[in-house]
């Protein structure tokens, strides 16, 4: 049996393990022609070095600014999506509206972003309408200040139909007959949604609120990647495209992998710490799930 | 329970008529675009939905190019080479792991899930990739996100739960672990099957950020960087015939535009009703 799962074993050790390996680029000057073994070892260096530059900074604060707008804009939509569809008595039309908020999800972001570059960007819908109204040509897309937003308006156009099947599967576990007391103690339907459905989804709610502080510092790396140039590095720079273009396109190794491991130990950690503090308040969190 | 109000009916009509509105026109537009003639798009503000003359020819000059006709060959090419090993080493890692009595299994499971806790990052994937000498081949699109430890949670989870007498009677008769998998489990496991393949296909389909990274010479291109260069970055198609071409440059971008969709678009209805099922699985039960 276990020969049968080697092949997969192999494909995580050598992807996802040996690449650790390489984060002793942050404590050398490394210079690919000397590679691992030759390259000098500098110790916190490239660390000091990340810490004394403003891009650093300003791409910590940018990645914590999308990440806020992101949690308090992105993340409720889901839900008050899956409980208007719960709420439709209609099942054909339920599964039509299903059918199509779903569908976004599958789609690339390059796609997706070339679609909001024909509807917002400047040549786009919205300055036409606004431009024949006699309004300003407004370029949402090129606007520094309107990047976050952006960025969420974008994730809740591709995830937030996709976002609500958990959501719905969720609802269907809450017990009908709470319901219906509620409704005979004479609670209306707002007095429900507070004290019977919302505790109902409070479970779900938590996991992936835990889930997606692991991805918090990553704020959506191709969708930014690829609409930093048009807002400029200022408010386009996340830690993940510092990265990227630190390293990768600069040649900067060590700093660059510094910053990317700076990053990776935050992220874990904060996966793990809300897991406790999930743990702590009475609920499952995430992990018991392997050893069901 | 008491009888809604009809303000209450009206108001949630609108929304759900605004969200779906807001998926469809950017998507129609596109592609109704795409067939649009030169009048139609001066005419029209912002995206065709209807051209009133429609013409072939922006897709005319992408097919006789050779750039995108290209680049969609190598994306099919990834798309069916990637989903198809994906599939048979996820396959054979869930159903390995799948039984708990099998010493070491829960040790290997564990090796793959703590991987959904940390990701290496953008720096030591490039060295790796590097190093094992992938850097500018098409096995880098494809190996280094060759399994999915969501997708493997959610089939072995799925495996676990197909009723255990089964597997006993097979037993019986003499068959193997092998025989078992190929003859009994992946005929009972269609469905989940065919939504983990969409994942598989939609991520190497996607695929842009690897893409970027790891392929150096631009004729190795995969559809979504010609896309970027072409549609986001406005460049032009080097080796097409687009100055001849009578198709307005807006109508040839969001021809592209539908040609890297369409895929999904044709399967997404087939394994839609599955979404859930496959989902769920892994996300509820973990």
């Amino acid at each position: 049996m276990l020969l049968l799962a080697l092949p997969g074993l192999a494909y995580f050790v050598v992807f996802h393990y040996v690449p650790l390996l390489g984060y002793m680029v942050a404590f050398q000057d490394y210079q690919p022609y000397l590679g691992y073994m030759h390259s000098v070892w500098v110790g916190f260096t490239n660390f000091t070095t990340a810490f004394a530059q403003p891009a650093f900074w300003s791409a910590v604060g940018n990645t914590l600014q999308i990440a806020v707008i992101q949690l308090v804009f992105f993340f409720p939509v889901p839900i008050g999506l899956a409980l208007l569809l719960n709420s439709v008595v209609s099942e054909r039309l339920r599964r039509f509206v299903q059918s199509v908020v779903y569908l976004p999800h599958f789609i690339g972001w390059v796609i997706i972003v070339s679609i909001f570059q024909q509807i917002l960007g400047g040549a786009g819908l919205l300055p036409d309408v606004l431009g024949s109204l006699g309004l300003p040509r407004y370029d949402m897309m090129s606007d520094p200040e309107a990047f976050p937003w952006l960025l969420t308006l974008q994730m809740v156009w591709k995830d937030a139909g996709w976002g609500t099947i958990i959501i719905l599967a969720a609802l269907l576990t809450i017990d009908r007959q709470s319901y219906e007391a509620a409704a005979i103690d004479g609670a209306g339907p707002a007095r429900r949604l507070w004290h019977v459905t919302l505790p109902g989804l409070a479970p779900v709610i938590i996991l992936l609120l835990i889930l997606n502080l692991g991805q918090v510092l990553s704020v959506g790396f191709e969708q930014i990647l690829l609409q930093r140039d048009a807002v400029g590095p200022g408010a386009g720079e996340v830690l993940d495209t510092y990265v990227y273009y630190h390293g990768i396109k600069d040649n900067d190794w060590g700093v660059a992998a510094a910053v990317g491991l700076i990053k990776a130990v935050i992220g874990t950690a904060l996966v793990l710490g809300a897991n406790k503090v999930a743990h702590r308040l009475g609920h499952e969190g995430v992990y018991r799930g392997a050893d069901r | 329970m008491e009888k809604p109000r009809k303000a209450t009916l009206v108001a949630k009509a609108a929304v759900l008529s605004v969200v779906v509105l807001a998926v469809a026109y950017p998507l129609l537009g596109v592609i109704g675009t795409s067939f649009a003639s030169q009048t139609d798009i001066v005419e029209s503000t912002g995206l065709v939905l209807w051209p009133d003359h429609p013409t072939l020819e922006a897709y005319r000059t992408l097919f006789t190019g050779g750039v995108v006709l290209r680049a969609l060959l190598v994306s099919i090419g990834i798309t069916v080479v990637g989903t198809v090993a994906s599939l048979l080493i996820t396959i054979g890692m869930a159903y390995g792991l799948s039984r708990r009595d099998v010493t070491g299994s829960r040790f290997m499971l564990m090796t793959a899930l703590f991987t959904m806790l940390f990701n290496p990052g953008i720096i030591p994937n490039f060295l790796l990739v590097n190093e094992l000498g992938l850097y500018d081949t098409y096995a880098a699109l494809v190996l280094p996100t060759l399994v999915s430890a969501f997708n493997l949670v959610v089939l072995r989870s799925f495996f676990m739960n197909l009723p255990g007498e089964l597997f006993d009677a097979a037993r019986v008769d003499g068959a193997g672990d092998l025989r078992i998998l190929v003859r009994l489990v992946l005929p009972l496991s269609k469905a989940v099957l065919a939504v983990i393949s969409l994942f598989y296909a939609v991520t190497y389909w996607n695929a842009f950020f690897n893409a970027l990274l790891y392929l150096d010479d631009s004729e190795k291109w995969p559809i979504p960087l010609v896309l970027r260069t072409f549609v986001l970055q406005g460049q032009s198609l080097g080796g097409t015939a687009l100055g001849e071409s009578t198709a307005p440059h807006q109508s040839v971008q969001m021809a592209v535009l539908v040609v890297a969709v369409v895929p999904i678009l044709l399967v997404y209805p087939f394994l839609q009703r599955y979404f859930t099922k496959g989902v769920l699985t892994g996300a509820v039960k973990g």
